[in-house]
């Protein structure tokens, strides 16, 4: 019996380090070095660097993590993904926020974006976990000035009491993630009909999102009760959607077309061609109808991306 | 009083600490869920949420233990179960209102879901944490025993409690709104303390022998 356990034990030992060891390495392979790591209340936080750029990102294993955010070392400004991008182009849709809401820090790239583009505008970005502020500041350069101001809280509440003091914002970007998806009660008609509350007439909710299956469709349909007819932005080459949904009506393809010959120098320094968009803006309805939608009383959106 | 009578009472009350340690953390883990649109999923939601539960489980076993001594029967311990399903309602129909109101009156997300937890849960949970003590009551025949008897029923209720936090989080939110599932948990306490006092009758028998000798 003695014998069982003990072998047992150092298999476990050994399966242990060995899988260590192999994490390790294949980190170590492609250059990316760990430059920081701390346990947050709520996650786990890594930044990596590898000889292009540096990564924050908030899961357990290296090897499945995603990155939250990146930036190369070299043009700091220029952004790293897809997404960052596909957010930007919203833009087209409505220009010129004079107040801005991100749900969502990350390594603090939009916030510092959207300052570059409008210097004048006031930011502000709600973010559940002090941590990362932490680590935007020290390692992503991320500063907190007169115009952009984090306020450490629930994005939901933060969005509640703003609408009791009946502010307003003419951009409200939804960038939450818990290292797994966007947190269930953020996702909800309740939650949209809040932020809702928020938009004066012309204003508009950009939001980031990656839902497979079964949550793509009653994330499309939850947006679509609350919005109507909201523009989805799918690109080729990356698993994220952004969802542009306005009160107002949204503008045609050959509107954006010609903002975006606007807009394009303009974006240039971010590393995108801005006109490269608009042909993947599409208002089509190409999900499953019939799916439930996401409210407070029913919202097992984790369980739906499955 | 016969062998079998005995061990078939024994099985219902086993059976009802199951379905209460169940319901305790199915409406437990459903907290988190009903205080987040108000107070978020912050750690201290979750803080305040354990504390309250932890707190009311702690004072309904006092009193519950409390009323054991007295003249104890299925009867009595039929009603916590209704008494709880009672208590769940105020969270089924003014959870919102109730949260609603705290939410402009208290600022700090903290206090405020801590104040919450306690209008929300303690009554109900406190109702529940009752029946634990009380089954042991009802289940010890004499004093050597009642070690064991206690384990038992901590295995079973905190079984149950181990099946309603994985029922709940892994399917039971898949399927239904949260007050479908809280209705439900409600509609099982009643039956079930329906069945203990419409079994006290059947079992008169056997509890007659277990009322203090005074």
């Amino acid at each position: 019996m003695k014998k069982k356990i003990k072998y047992w034990f150092s298999s476990f030992v050994l399966f242990f380090f060995a899988s260590f060891f192999i994490l390790q390495n294949s980190s170590a392979q492609r250059g990316i070095r760990e430059i920081h790591q701390e346990r947050s209340l709520y996650r786990n936080i890594i930044v990596t660097e590898d000889s292009t750029r540096r990564c924050l990102r908030f899961t357990m294993t290296r090897r499945t993590g995603q990155n939250q955010s990146c930036r190369f070392l070299e043009n700091p400004q220029e952004l790293v993904f897809p997404y960052a991008k596909m957010t930007l182009s919203s833009l087209l849709v409505q220009a010129e926020p004079q107040r801005i809401l991100i749900i969502g820090l990350g390594g603090g790239t939009l916030p510092e974006v959207y300052h570059t583009l409008f210097p004048e505008a006031e930011i502000i970005i709600s973010e559940i976990d002090e941590a990362v502020l932490r680590v935007a500041e020290d390692f992503f350069e991320f500063e907190q000035t007169d115009k952009i101001k984090v306020d450490i809280g629930d994005g939901r509440v933060y969005v509640k009491r703003a609408a009791l003091r009946n502010e307003s914002f003419d951009l409200v970007i939804i960038d939450a993630f818990n290292g797994e998806y966007i947190p269930e009660h953020l996702m909800t008609e309740e939650f949209l009909e809040e932020i809702k509350s928020l938009l004066p007439e012309d204003g508009m909710l950009v939001s980031n999102t990656f839902s497979t299956s079964r949550l793509y469709d009653a994330e499309s349909q939850t947006y679509h009760n609350v919005f109507g007819e909201f523009i989805n932005l799918r690109m080729n080459n990356t698993g994220n959607r952004i969802i542009i949904a306005s009160r107002q009506e949204l503008p045609g393809l050959n509107t954006l077309n010609r903002r975006a010959a606007n807009w394009r120098n303009r974006l240039e320094i971010f590393g995108m061609d801005v006109t490269d968009y608009p042909r993947f803006m599409s208002k089509e309805i190409d999900w499953n109808v019939d799916e439930r939608p996401l409210t407070d009383q029913y919202s097992p959106a984790n369980l739906l991306n499955n | 009083m016969t062998e079998s009578t005995s061990s078939s009472s024994n099985l219902l009350i086993l059976s009802l600490a199951f379905v209460s340690g169940f319901i305790i953390m199915s409406v437990e883990l459903l907290g988190g869920r009903i205080l987040a649109p108000y107070f978020g999923s912050s750690i201290f939601v979750w803080g305040s949420i354990i504390t309250v539960f932890m707190l009311s489980l702690s004072l309904g076993y006092l009193f519950g233990g409390k009323l054991s001594l007295r003249n104890p029967s299925l009867k009595q311990h039929g009603a916590f179960f209704v008494l709880a399903a009672f208590l769940l309602i105020p969270l089924i129909l003014f959870g919102n209102q109730i949260m609603e109101a705290l939410f402009l009156v208290v600022e700090d997300p903290r206090y405020g879901s801590l104040i919450v937890s306690m209008l929300l849960f303690f009554l109900p949970t406190a109702a529940l944490g009752m029946i634990a003590p009380y089954s042991v009551r009802l289940l010890v025949m004499d004093s050597n025993h009642s070690g064991h008897v206690a384990g038992t029923l901590y295995f079973v209720s905190t079984l149950g409690s181990a099946l309603g936090t994985l029922a709940t989080s892994f399917y039971l939110v898949l399927w239904f709104e949260v007050n479908q599932i809280l209705i439900t948990m409600g509609l099982v306490l009643f039956l079930s303390g329906m069945l203990a006092i419409y079994s006290n009758k059947t079992f008169h028998v056997n509890q007659a022998t277990m009322d203090d000798p005074q």
